[in-house]
């Protein structure tokens, strides 16, 4: 017991790597802040893309998606990172992981919105409609709504799962925030980093993914 | 640009992502990391919605103390990131006595995830069975068990599927996070064939193995989810 | 046929002709009329599968008929220089599942396209949302959501909702068939007063009784054709057509 609270739960280490922690804390929250909402927005294109009438926008779009969620998110963070240089492409790693992940993250959201989207009954597009408002007006302000209104807890549970996609930056050296508890735990021969990186992970989440869990039992 | 220079672009591109020297030299090796990934990702699979079915199942008996502590794993598995878990088991766990192959870290750790999330999935699906049920197969004289077992779990299994589907394709696309600690599935071997030989052949081969395990899935996800919306309606 | 400069000005306000429309292999409308005078209310009434509510539908062009010609005070809908936005501004639509949206307060519900199409200032807009609330008989309920409304109510501020951009004319279809019978009477109630004050409207709904006391033309449809037309008194107790007589003592019992 007084082993496993030595390595795991170690205060002495874990206030002296905190202040290392909260630069790559920083980092996270910085990845998160432009990962999110331009992963919220380019759903939206996509989802317009995969449910459009015309078939030649239709079928690349759904064939795209579809790769891309068969496709490993690390997988594809390693191929632009360490494959595109050898055509004299040169990615900063900063720019790869947003890359990989927006398109990743895209796929997945827009397949959210989609499902939103086919739940809303076809009665409001067309109400919309018979009152003269555009198609663009009509997904604005009617039936889009309702989509994200019906999808809320999917979008939340799938930006959960892109911060948590964020920690696969450390593994090409971004400084995010398990990057810098790993980096610690090997200078510190102590696991207690680790620990601490994944409680502040929890005070993160736990909050969204207990709402998630409220959000969808009232459903 | 000369049409001679677009041809030698082209040949380096061909000869940098589609070598069919290299792809012929760490073919075999990189097949092999297929089968890990397989059958790694079939453990992962089985044990994980097994584990979070009985769960579930578990917390519908509505026992306080062990439904607590149902939802706090379930909670903290959802929420973290499975790397930082992975870590914590394969470099903490030996400095108190626990050594673990790296296989059976990764197995362990996706295992955990997946379990939480297909608790969550079934336990919603045992919530939205209507309550006429339970009433309905209790006034025919069937236990507390019976009814569970063959009336609402069928029900509720039947709800959760395309959810768990999806969930367990994109959880077991993970296993790829072996490669940060040594186990030998596709992306690890595909970046060891990568530094020896000099050449993004083999992460082109690995990026196609794991799209070819995966979009099988991903086509069935998709075929379940329409079925499953058909029957609604 | 010649495009004269200056067209003859129609007598009708809607003037739908040789209306065709097939869905795949089906042929649902076969070359239909449909012709209204201003500050009439026609009754479309059929077997179910007639065709009505895809001409209701056809006559706003939210279901694109095959061929024909669809002209609205004067302007071919059909024509592809036409401003289907701006037509449909003045072509109202009241369904029979109301499609109230659920995410907007009634409020909302009726100032939409007044501000966004009409481009109404938010002030204007509510204003003129009151006055529809008033004329419908729920001034109170501006700030409800759809949800928290009865049917009858929630099909009240549907024709409200059309009501508020002016419409020429209103298309109804099947008004009053998803509600409870007790509901019903508030809801012809109003159609009734928007008869009295002129408004033009084309109605799909077996509501005969209503039909014999309150429509001015009564057109029967089967199989996607006009099988008779007429006045109520003549449609209803003097057919002319077999088809019309089975129908109507179907309709009876
Ligand atoms: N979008 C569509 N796709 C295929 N078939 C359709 C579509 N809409 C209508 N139909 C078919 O067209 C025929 C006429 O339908 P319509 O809804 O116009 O009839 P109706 O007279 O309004 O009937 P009801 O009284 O039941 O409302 C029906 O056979 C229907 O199945
Ligand atoms: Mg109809």
């Amino acid at each position: 017991m007084e082993q496993f609270t030595q390595e795991f739960f170690n205060l002495d280490v874990m206030a002296k790597v905190a202040p290392f922690l909260l630069q790559g804390l920083l980092q996270t929250l910085l990845l998160c802040s432009f990962l999110i909402p331009i992963g919220l927005v380019s759903g939206i294109l996509v989802m317009l893309l995969t449910t459009s009438p015309y078939r030649l926008l239709r079928w690349p779009a759904i064939v795209a998606v579809d790769f891309f969620r068969a496709f490993p998110p690390l997988v594809l963070l390693v191929f632009v990172y360490a494959g595109l240089p050898f055509i004299g492409l040169r990615v900063p790693a900063l720019v790869a992981v947003a890359v990989a992940f927006l398109i990743n993250s895209a796929s997945y959201y827009g397949e959210i919105y989609r499902a939103g989207m086919v739940s809303v009954p076809k009665g409001q597009r067309e109400a919309a409609r018979s009152t003269g408002l555009s198609a663009t007006q009509t997904l604005l302000y009617v039936t889009l709504p309702q989509a994200i209104r019906n999808v809320l807890p999917d979008l939340l549970s799938n930006t959960v799962e892109l911060v948590k996609l964020t920690t696969l930056a450390s593994v090409i050296s971004v400084p995010e925030l398990l990057h810098s508890a790993n980096l610690a735990r090997s200078l510190t021969y102590n696991s207690s980093p680790l620990i601490l990186a994944a409680i502040i992970y929890l005070l993160l989440l736990l909050p969204v993914v207990r709402l998630i869990a409220r959000l969808e039992h009232r459903l | 640009m000369t049409a001679a220079d677009a041809m030698s672009n082209w040949d380096r591109f061909v000869f940098t992502f589609f070598n069919a020297d290299i792809a012929t030299k760490y073919g075999w090796e990189i097949l092999q990391g297929a089968g890990v990934t397989i059958l790694a990702g079939l453990a992962v699979v089985i044990t994980g919605i097994g584990a979070g079915f009985g769960l579930a199942a578990l917390r519908a008996i509505g026992w306080k103390p062990v439904n607590f502590f149902i939802i706090v794993f379930v909670d903290i598995f959802r929420s973290l990131p499975p790397l930082a878990i992975i870590l914590v088991l394969f470099f903490g766990f030996p400095n108190i006595g626990i050594v673990l192959p790296s296989l059976i870290v990764l197995w362990m750790s996706l295992g955990a995830v997946l379990a939480a999330f297909a608790e969550e999935i079934f336990w919603a699906g045992i919530t939205s069975v209507p309550k006429g049920q339970w009433l309905a197969a209790r006034s025919t004289g069937l236990t507390f068990a019976q009814t569970l077992r063959y009336v609402i779990l069928p029900q509720a299994v039947r709800l959760g599927i395309p959810p768990l589907t999806n969930r367990a394709i994109s959880i077991t696309k993970n296993l790829a996070l072996g490669s940060a600690i040594g186990v030998n599935e596709i992306l690890g071997r595909a970046n060891s064939a990568l530094s020896m030989s000099a050449n993004a052949t083999p992460l082109t081969m690995g990026a196609l193995l794991y799209v070819l395990v995966f979009i099988p899935l991903v086509i069935a996800s998709r075929t379940l989810e329409r079925n499953y919306r058909w029957g609604e309606h | 046929m010649s495009s004269t400069a200056a067209a003859p000005v129609s007598r009708y306000l809607l003037e739908a002709r040789g209306v065709r429309k097939s869905f795949g292999p089906t042929e649902v409308l076969k070359g239909v009329d449909l012709l209204v005078e201003p500050g009439k209310l026609v009754f479309l009434i059929g077997p179910s599968g007639s065709g009505k509510s895809t001409l209701l539908r056809c006559c706003n062009r939210l279901e694109e008929p095959d061929s024909g010609s669809i002209i609205m005070d004067d302007v071919d809908l059909l024509s592809p220089r036409a401003d289907i936005n701006a037509a449909r501004r003045q072509i109202g639509m009241v369904f029979q599942s109301f499609n109230l949206y659920p995410h907007l307060t009634v409020q909302k519900n009726i100032t939409l396209a007044l501000r966004k199409v009409v481009g109404m200032s938010t002030a204007d807009a509510n204003a003129r949302a009151a006055e529809m609330l008033a004329l419908v008989g729920l001034p109170d309920k501006a700030a409800s959501y759809p949800a928290q409304l009865s049917g009858g109510q929630q099909q009240r501020i549907g024709i409200a909702r059309s009501l508020a951009l002016n419409p020429k004319i209103i298309l109804m279809d099947e008004p009053t068939s998803a509600l409870d019978p007790e509901l019903v009477g508030s809801v012809l109630a109003v159609v009734k007063d928007l008869r009295d004050r002129g408004i033009t409207m084309v109605i799909a709904s077996h509501e005969m009784n209503f039909a014999r006391e309150a429509a001015d033309k009564v057109v029967f449809l089967d199989g996607g054709l006009v099988i008779e037309e007429g006045c109520a008194e003549d449609i209803f107790l003097r057919p002319q057509e077999d088809r019309t007589r089975r129908f109507l003592a179907q309709i009876r019992h």
